[in-house]
């Protein structure tokens, strides 16, 4: 099956089942390799992206679906040389150990702060309450979002989602 | 033209008297208030007693805000007469009930009347609380009376004319309620009398298992029947239970006692706050209830019984540890409904529901679904849009909410799929309406937690107006 997906802003034409998860399609066919599997059930959050502003987990989620919809995921947040503020918050608050959690901890992040830059820890526990860290950076990460939340606020207008990965 | 007025004069007497006559019914004197109550003087036994038995009656999850301190009450009661807030029923003297007496509070379950002679609405399940002993409810009052004080007032009751006037809940009661304790079967064992006085009692499982009149009261001839609750369907827990695999005692102990079973799948909506609280309870109490419900619920016909066989035959020989075939179905054509339901099956709900991980894990196979094999599909389009929030602090089960994903033509393809593979019923009809009507809060959804109400958030999962 034909689908055309818009990524980060761009359009990709990929010829897959459509019954193939999204996470493989990024990975696999895109080279995106930022979001990652985890648990492949929808568990663990690892394969978190953002579909048309909500986090979504990618594992789960039949590429089918995608057609017309606009995806966001971690590599659109920013560059290496440019990273967003939620990047460059985790950076600045050291918020990664083995790092394989933390693309699908800044997607749900971002869903949230897209609908409320200034989070309670309450509302961010909640928003992330699917999202699992085996390290144990919970705290970072916390402080992290936070961080994000002001760095989008001094930035004074809320982050695109269309730089290309 | 003489005879007319007296039989008019006739008619009002009877008439006056029918209303003088109503009125010592309904009339309920106010009980006197009592000094701040001690927490001493209660035995520290009996409030445990109480613990547990308000464990029983889920006392906490109409008298508790999500999130907020537990029976502070103001929970919003959606019913179809309008709303109504539950009350604070911690022992603060000004808006609580720390004036109440003992006596007040015993009046109050046995009849539904407040302290000071105000009918309840039926809301509070008098109508079953009124079975519950004297010796419980007095350990019932020693634990309410030792719980933290919470200064708070709910919000007034959004009830229209005539629904606002308590005085026709008198009129309610004289239809509808049998004031009185409860009577043991002597024809029954002592386990099944326990499991009866609980169940019936302050376990009002009828409250919600049963189906309501249109004056709000249940309908006796269909005990046990199945209704709803906050947005939920509560399966018929009688003859006519839709669970593929019959229950039988065994099988509900174990549920109500973990919250899941392999047959079955895991507790949600309303029921987890149910199976979360009866933690509590004895194994031999959950057992007396457990033989109590299978008992009504009768032993399948043979029939029904080796269809359940066959089912889980098939279902654990598919259940191999090998990949998942999800494709059977999925090289249907994709563009007809059937086509997308296959397609979004194999994608998002295989992976765990055609696993091999056995419950409270894995998913459970549809066959054996009782969501996807009962009459009506509400409780399965919840699950799909906002999927079972995940216990604090330990492990449960967890299901990812597809409301984000799924538009409401793709929830209703995939359930009609759903549906025609795993059950034998017939279609849903109007499966697109209910999803938009469920996706929009038109139809209010609680979505919760298991593990006690007063620290789950508000809105775990439900997207913006599925609560208000």
């Amino acid at each position: 099956m034909a689908i055309s997906l818009n990524v980060n802003g761009e359009t990709h034409e990929v010829d897959v089942d459509p019954a193939t998860p999204l996470l493989y399609v990024l990975r696999n066919d895109l080279q995106l390799n930022g979001a990652k599997f985890g648990c492949g059930l929808g568990q663990c959050g690892a394969c978190t992206v953002v579909v048309d502003g909500e986090a979504v987990l990618s594992c789960v989620t039949p590429v089918s679906l995608m057609e017309g919809r606009e995806i966001t995921t971690v590599e659109g947040l920013g560059t290496i040389e440019e990273p967003g503020p939620l990047q460059a918050a985790f950076i600045e608050q050291q918020a990664a150990q083995c790092g394989y959690c933390i693309p699908g901890m800044m997607m749900t992040a971002h869903a949230l702060l897209r609908k409320n830059a200034q989070p309670s820890d309450q509302e961010i526990r909640d928003a992330l309450m699917t999202n699992l860290c085996r390290c144990g950076t919970h705290m970072r990460i916390l402080a992290a979002i936070r961080r994000a939340g002001e760095l989008m606020q001094q930035a004074g207008a809320p982050q695109t989602d269309r730089r290309a990965g | 033209m003489r005879v007319l007025m007296r039989v008019a004069a006739g008619v009002l007497i009877l008439l006056l008297i029918a209303a003088v006559g109503f009125f010592a019914l309904a009339w309920k004197g106010e009980i006197e208030p009592v000094a701040a109550v001690d927490r001493a003087q209660f035995d520290q036994e009996l409030i445990e007693q109480g613990a547990r038995l308000a464990a029983v009656g889920n006392c906490i999850a109409c008298h508790t805000v999500p999130g907020q301190p537990a029976f502070a009450g103001g929970l919003a009661l959606p019913t179809p007469f309008g709303t109504i807030y539950s009350t604070n029923i911690t022992p603060d003297p000004e808006t609580g009930i720390g004036k109440w007496s003992e006596e007040a509070f015993q009046r109050a379950m046995r009849e539904g009347v407040d302290r000071e002679g105000n009918h309840l609405y039926p809301a509070f399940p008098y109508d079953h609380y009124t079975r519950v002993t004297d010796e419980d409810n007095r350990a019932l009052y020693a634990f309410l009376m030792t719980r933290q004080p919470v200064n708070s007032t709910a919000p007034e009751n959004e009830l229209p004319f005539p629904y606002n006037m308590r005085m026709i809940l008198a009129g309610w009661k004289l239809l509808f309620f049998e004031e009185g304790a409860y009577h043991p079967d002597t024809a029954q064992s002592e386990e099944w009398n326990r499991g009866a006085y609980l169940a019936e009692g302050l376990g009002h499982c009828g409250a919600c298992h049963s189906p309501r009149n249109r004056f709000g009261a249940i309908d006796p001839e269909r005990h046990f029947g199945g209704g709803e609750a906050e947005g939920w369907q509560a399966y018929a827990i009688n003859t006519e239970s839709p669970a593929p695999i019959p229950w039988d005692q065994e099988s509900l102990a174990f549920y109500l006692r973990q919250g899941w079973h392999e047959h079955h799948g895991v507790s949600r909506g309303p029921m987890a706050e149910v199976t979360g609280n009866l933690g509590l309870l004895p194994d031999s109490d959950i057992a007396a209830i457990a033989t109590y419900v299978a008992s009504v619920m009768g032993e399948p016909d043979a029939e029904r019984q080796a269809r359940a066989e066959a089912l889980l035959a098939e279902v654990s020989q598919s259940q191999s540890p090998a990949l998942v075939d999800a494709a059977p179905a999925a090289a249907a054509q994709p563009g007809s409904a059937q086509g997308d339901g296959a397609a979004i099956y194999a994608g998002a709900c295989a992976g765990c529901h055609d696993g091999s991980r056995p419950q409270p894990f894995g998913g459970l196979p549809f066959s054996l679904s009782t969501a996807v094999n009962a009459p009506n599909p509400q409780n399965i389009v919840n699950v799909v849009l906002y999927g079972l929030p995940p216990a604090d602090g330990e492990a449960t089960s967890v299901m990812p909410a597809f409301g984000g994903v799924l538009n409401d033509e793709q929830v209703a393809d995939l359930l009609a799929y759903m549906r025609e593979r795993f059950s034998d019923a017939p279609a849903w009809e109007n499966l697109v309406e209910l999803v938009a009507r469920t996706r929009s809060g038109e139809h209010k959804v609680a979505i919760r937690p298991s593990d006690g109400i007063e620290r789950g958030p508000e809105n775990v999962g439900a997207s913006g107006g599925a609560e208000d």
